[in-house]
């Protein structure tokens, strides 16, 4: 009977305590998360079970990834040694160059904000899975959205439309890279493929605010050339849009794609929610950055 | 002598089971089950690979822990209750007899074990996808070299047995588990040395058993089959391994004075 009581006593209180050591311990240090912080060690460690042992590190790169994100860090240091560990435990797990290329080329708070270490990730993927067009795909992503190297973008669409069983909009993709096209229409059409390609929640949510922010970059660029006409007609800025309107310039107040009025601040059309559109490159307020990188002219 | 090999043989299975072995089973069920629905939740585009993994890295690391830990006392465990006598006298059974019984009754008794772990694998793969398709029968050949490996350790495990204490022959039996997962990094290393250290090297990378030839796990994960010829080398190399391995222990288990 006492033994009994001592024994749900002291269980509930070991766990009271390890909640007070984790809070005091905080943030864990490279050495806890990686535990061992060589990636062929760790391979030599599995005893052959290094499959099972990639899935973990994916997972605990993925958590971690999560957790950053939530937090709106703008740190994320342990991504890049968390995925060569599990890309060296297993050469061939495709998910992990697809989506760690993501997580690692997206500037902060959305990412890692590290598109070289993004190409160096997605290059290994391609040496180690010759036969796997879509990480062509991925390395000319980020080569086009992240690094704004248009040529070299148009380059590893075509050598990914040269490997069997690539689909045909590959060449497409390369042509259009290579001719310049209009660049908003181009990442419209690729960030749509990968809306309707992947089946993960976390993918396609990306994919969604990725296309909603072009939408409202289209929509600043439209609202600001009608202030500036405005501006040109009357002499001076409009205050309101309620003095647009009324001049005949607008049928009503302007929406944003999350359902917030654009602001006119000092003749300039702004988003009011910057939080809401994390992707957007235009209607920022001033002294806020993009977490898209800016074209280098 | 097929009787007397078959009943050396049930009575190890039956201890076996008395010892309870059976039960990791149910461990086994609930990690494969813990897998199949949260892995998707926490990961991203992994669920199949993970259960894969998993499923086949427990059945495979299980038997090897109960190969292990059973072997080791197969023979000790009959001097120290006294029981080798009333078998190998009383029976008779002769002492090659004995030691070969044993090593059909573990390695019978990691093949049912294994073969209960595969339903589940297999129900909780079927859960996770829907169907089975075609590349999941090479998960089955990644099973069957499971059991060969099985077969290596319970020959290691039951030779050590035969001369050693249990915790020592735990030891040596774990400790080739590990080298021999490192045969093709020795081989590799052997081909960059020369001279002398070359011969060793090599020779001391043929003579441990080669459990990473057997480890095609990863392989199958990702839907790669494995060759027909390879099936087939392995498993002879396996059975001459584990013959020379038997007669070791036979050896050794001759010679030995009980009493």
């Amino acid at each position: 009977m006492i033994a009994g009581g001592l024994l749900v006593i002291c269980l509930a209180a070991s766990i009271g305590v390890s909640q007070k050591v984790d809070w005091e311990r905080g943030d864990v240090t490279l050495q806890d998360v990686l535990y061992i912080p060589s990636p062929n060690t760790v391979k030599h460690l599995s005893l052959g079970y290094n499959g099972l042992l990639a899935d973990i590190y994916w997972t605990r790169a993925v958590q971690y990834f999560g957790s950053k994100h939530h937090e709106h860090s703008l740190n994320y240091k342990l991504l890049a040694p968390l995925l060569d560990i599990t890309t060296t435990l297993d050469p061939h797990l495709i998910t992990a160059y697809e989506f760690g290329s993501i997580f690692l080329s997206q500037k902060p708070p959305e990412g890692a904000g590290d598109p070289h270490a993004a190409v160096r990730l997605v290059g290994r993927g391609i040496r180690e899975n010759p036969k796997d067009w879509r990480l062509w795909y991925h390395l000319g992503f980020i080569y086009w959205q992240e690094l704004h190297d248009p040529k070299t973008a148009s380059e590893c669409f075509l050598r990914g439309s040269e490997v069997p069983g690539a689909l045909p909009w590959m060449k497409v993709m390369a042509a259009a890279l290579a001719q310049n096209a209009g660049e908003a229409e181009t990442a419209r059409y690729l960030w749509t493929n990968i809306l309707n390609s992947t089946t993960d929640k976390d993918i396609r949510a990306n994919a969604e605010k990725r296309l909603i922010a072009l939408r409202a970059d289209e929509e600043v660029t439209i609202l600001q050339e009608y202030v500036d006409r405005f501006q040109k007609a009357k002499g001076h800025a409009p205050e309101s849009w309620m003095e647009m309107i009324q001049a005949g310039m607008l049928r009503r107040i302007p929406i944003d794609p999350v359902g917030y009025p654009y602001q006119l601040v000092n003749g300039r059309v702004q988003v009011a929610r910057p939080d809401l559109l994390p992707f957007i490159t235009k209607g920022l307020p001033a002294g806020k950055q993009s977490t898209v990188m800016p074209k280098i002219s | 002598m097929i009787g007397r090999l078959w009943a050396i043989a049930y009575s190890t299975f039956r201890e076996a089971v008395r010892d309870r072995v059976l039960y990791n089973l149910i461990v086994f069920a609930l990690l494969i089950v813990g897998a199949a629905l949260l892995v998707g939740q926490i990961s991203i585009g992994i669920e199949r690979l993970v259960l894969v993994n998993l499923g086949l890295t427990s059945i495979s690391l299980f038997g090897i822990v109960i190969a292990i830990f059973i072997g080791i006392g197969l023979v000790s465990k009959e001097i120290e209750k006294r029981t080798l006598y009333t078998v190998l006298a009383a029976r008779p059974v002769r002492r090659w007899e004995f030691i070969i019984g044993k090593f059909l009754g573990l390695v019978g008794t990691l093949a049912v074990n294994a073969f209960f772990m595969s339903i589940g694998f297999f129900a909780a793969l079927l859960y996770l996808t829907h169907r089975f398709q075609r590349a999941d029968a090479n998960l089955l050949v990644a099973i069957y070299f499971i059991l060969l490996q099985f077969v290596l350790i319970t020959s290691l495990a039951l030779f050590f047995s035969t001369f050693s204490s249990p915790l020592l022959s735990a030891v040596f039996a774990f400790s080739l588990f590990v080298i021999g997962t490192f045969a093709d990094d020795m081989r590799g290393f052997a081909k960059l040395t020369e001279g002398g250290t070359k011969w060793v090297m090599t020779g001391i990378s043929y003579l441990v058993p080669n459990f990473s030839s057997l480890n095609v796990i990863s392989q199958v994960a990702h839907s790669v089959p494995v060759p027909g010829h390879l099936v087939l080398l392995n498993t002879l190399y396996v059975l001459v391994y584990a013959v020379a391995v038997n007669c070791a222990a036979v050896l050794v288990f001759e010679k030995r004075n009980l009493k």
